[in-house]
């Protein structure tokens, strides 16, 4: 059987019936990594006794009649997430040994649904990047061609889930980097509400606008693991306090009559050519599914990445200050404590970490705040309000994910800028803090996905993940996989 | 240009991070090029407009003041580089 074509959802039909093993399962899949990953290059830690002991405490729940929601299913955590016991690097030099002493809460929640954990997954350093080639250990290859980027910053977690090397995984999102790897990679990538899901134990990056969320081959399977991974936390108390509805039950809800808005800003120039038709073919299916099409203006969204790009490094350069080589982490021994920080720092932070911690700094410093950091954060209202004002008219709000396909390696690595710029899609989402959702919507000529983003108001996952979940049953494009 | 060598070089003093010449250089003209881009948040009039910190409206997050079980300390300390009787080891602070 060939496990790793199949949905979390089918995984656990046949471990439910007694068919497979939770260990037939986690070895099948470790196998996969051994053979394929050297070309893939998704996990920077693998753990497969870890795995196996996970699986076969899994299997004697499943003899017991315990039917927990991910009860023996093999998943990728992404290495910004804390995991007890098991080194969680950030794909940086300075957290390189780092070994956390404690579970993230969505670490804890899976471990509690009965998940089996393979491993850590690639990324950007600290997840500042859209091509997981900002990793300090090596760039991740997209399964779909191995020339090209898996997308970033969650790289690791979509090459690992459209390679089969997991049944699924969690990535975190700050501004695209779970949508933007889930478009490059064919699989569906959800960035939640901000406060639906506890980033206790995410390691900072940028604190108003990270969020946890899940990618995976099915639409059904991202609600699964919502529904198991969100909810209050008392120790985030940024989590939201609203009720979990089950995701699950809802996706056949029907949709038809409810309005979907396509903001002409996102549709027109600088989008691929490929990808522009991806598009127009998803509005007629989405038409087809008996919803209204309406196009919208969002007049702000060409302003999201320069907000982004001042809000985002000055909570990262705030954020990363921590690492001074004193509490974990590297140390480099200096003449004095300031010139071990600088050394420590210098040696263990990659350049676009260096670049992100430079501007953040910059922007707040003496004489700065105003003109930067305040003058930023008074655009994002204006991008939030654009939204709040759409969402008064339309239910939905669709586009691309991102301008293009999956680029090469090395295209667009020495130019920060451009690299920021093919951002402009997914990161004003973040910004306002609303519920985004990537799907494969279409294959272009030469083989690559296209992802489809689906985007709706605070806590509207429930409707958003039923939209993606009819939308990928009329579009049929789940069985494809690519051939490695 | 929006940023020069010299303020490069306080701002990386501010953020303890320290650079090649060639680094230094290369930093510049990078950082003024995002700078210039950024600059195009001046095309807006926000005279009236109030700063957004957080996306959702949640203030004030009260829980009970409860002893709870906490990390201990030698867990806690396990990633310090240097570590000595349940404390950080850093250099010589006072001269």
């Amino acid at each position: 059987m060939e496990w790793h074509r199949l949905s979390i959802l089918e995984l656990r039909k046949y471990l439910w019936a007694g068919e497979v093993s939770s260990y037939a399962l986690t070895e099948y899949f470790l196998k996969r990594i051994e053979d394929l990953d050297p070309k893939i290059k998704a996990y920077i830690t693998v753990t497969p006794e870890l795995a196996l002991q996970m699986a076969q405490r899994a299997d004697a729940l499943l003899k017991e009649g315990k039917r927990y929601p991910l009860l023996g299913i093999p998943l990728a955590i992404k290495d910004n997430i804390c995991t007890d016991g098991v080194r969680t690097t950030c794909a940086s030099k300075i957290l390189e040994d780092f070994v956390p002493p404690y579970d993230a809460t969505v670490v804890e929640r899976l471990k509690g649904a009965g998940a089996v954990f393979l491993g850590k997954t690639n990324l950007d350093e600290f997840a500042m990047g859209s091509s997981t080639e900002n990793s300090a250990f090596f760039p991740t290859h997209n399964p779909w061609d191995l020339e090209r980027v898996p997308g970033g910053s969650s790289g690791g977690s979509a090459a690992a889930v459209a390679a089969g090397l997991c049944a699924g995984a969690l990535g975190s999102d700050t501004g695209g980097s779970i949508r933007q790897p889930a478009s490059f990679c064919g699989c569906v990538g959800l960035k939640p509400t901000y406060g639906r899901v506890s980033r206790y134990g995410l390691v900072a990056f940028a604190s108003s606008l990270d969020q946890i969320g899940p990618l995976s081959k099915t639409v059904a399977d991202a609600a699964l693991l919502l529904e198991v991974i969100s909810g209050a936390d008392p120790q985030d108390s940024t989590c939201a306090p609203q009720p979990v509805p089950p995701y699950l039950e809802g996706l056949e809800k029907s949709l038809k009559g409810l309005k979907v808005g396509v903001p002409k800003e996102n549709m027109g120039e600088g989008l691929a050519d490929g990808v522009r038709e991806a598009l127009e073919n998803a509005l007629k299916i989405l038409a087809d599914l008996g919803l209204e099409i309406k196009e919208i203006s969002l007049p702000h969204a060409p302003y999201a990445i320069a907000a982004y790009y001042i809000i985002a490094p000055a909570e990262a350069s705030s954020n990363l200050a921590r690492y001074d080589g004193v509490k974990y982490g590297l140390r480099i021994e200096g003449k004095d404590l300031i010139d071990m920080y600088k050394k420590t720092r210098s040696q263990g932070f990659g350049p676009e970490v260096k670049r992100r911690i430079m501007i953040g700094t910059y922007a707040l410093s003496s004489g700065y705040y105003e003109a930067y950091y305040k003058k930023a954060s008074q655009v994002r209202t204006l991008i939030a309000e654009d939204y709040a004002r759409a969402f008064k008219e339309v239910d939905f709000i669709v586009g691309p994910v991102a301008p293009t396909t999956a680029f090469k390696i090395g295209e667009r690595i020495t130019d920060p800028l451009q690299m920021y710029l093919s951002d402009i899609y997914t990161i004003s989402i973040n910004l306002a803090g609303i519920v985004g959702l990537s799907l494969p919507c279409a294959f272009t000529d030469d083989g690559l996905p296209v992802g489809l983003q689906i985007l709706g108001p605070h806590f509207g996952e429930e409707k958003v993940l039923a939209l993606g979940h009819q939308f990928e049953k009329a579009a049929g494009l789940t069985s494809k996989q690519p051939e490695l | 240009m929006s940023i020069t060598k010299e303020e490069v070089l306080h701002v990386a003093h501010l953020a303890r991070l320290e650079f090649s010449e060639e680094e230094i250089d290369l930093f510049t003209a990078q950082l003024a090029q995002i700078l210039d881009y950024v600059n195009k948040l001046n095309e807006l009039d926000t005279r009236e407009v109030e700063p957004t910190y957080h996306a959702l409206n949640l203030t004030n997050v009260f829980r009970e003041d409860q002893v709870k079980p906490s990390l201990p300390t030698d867990k806690a300390l396990q990633n310090a580089p240097e570590r000595e009787n349940g404390f950080f080891v850093v250099p010589k602070v006072i001269k």
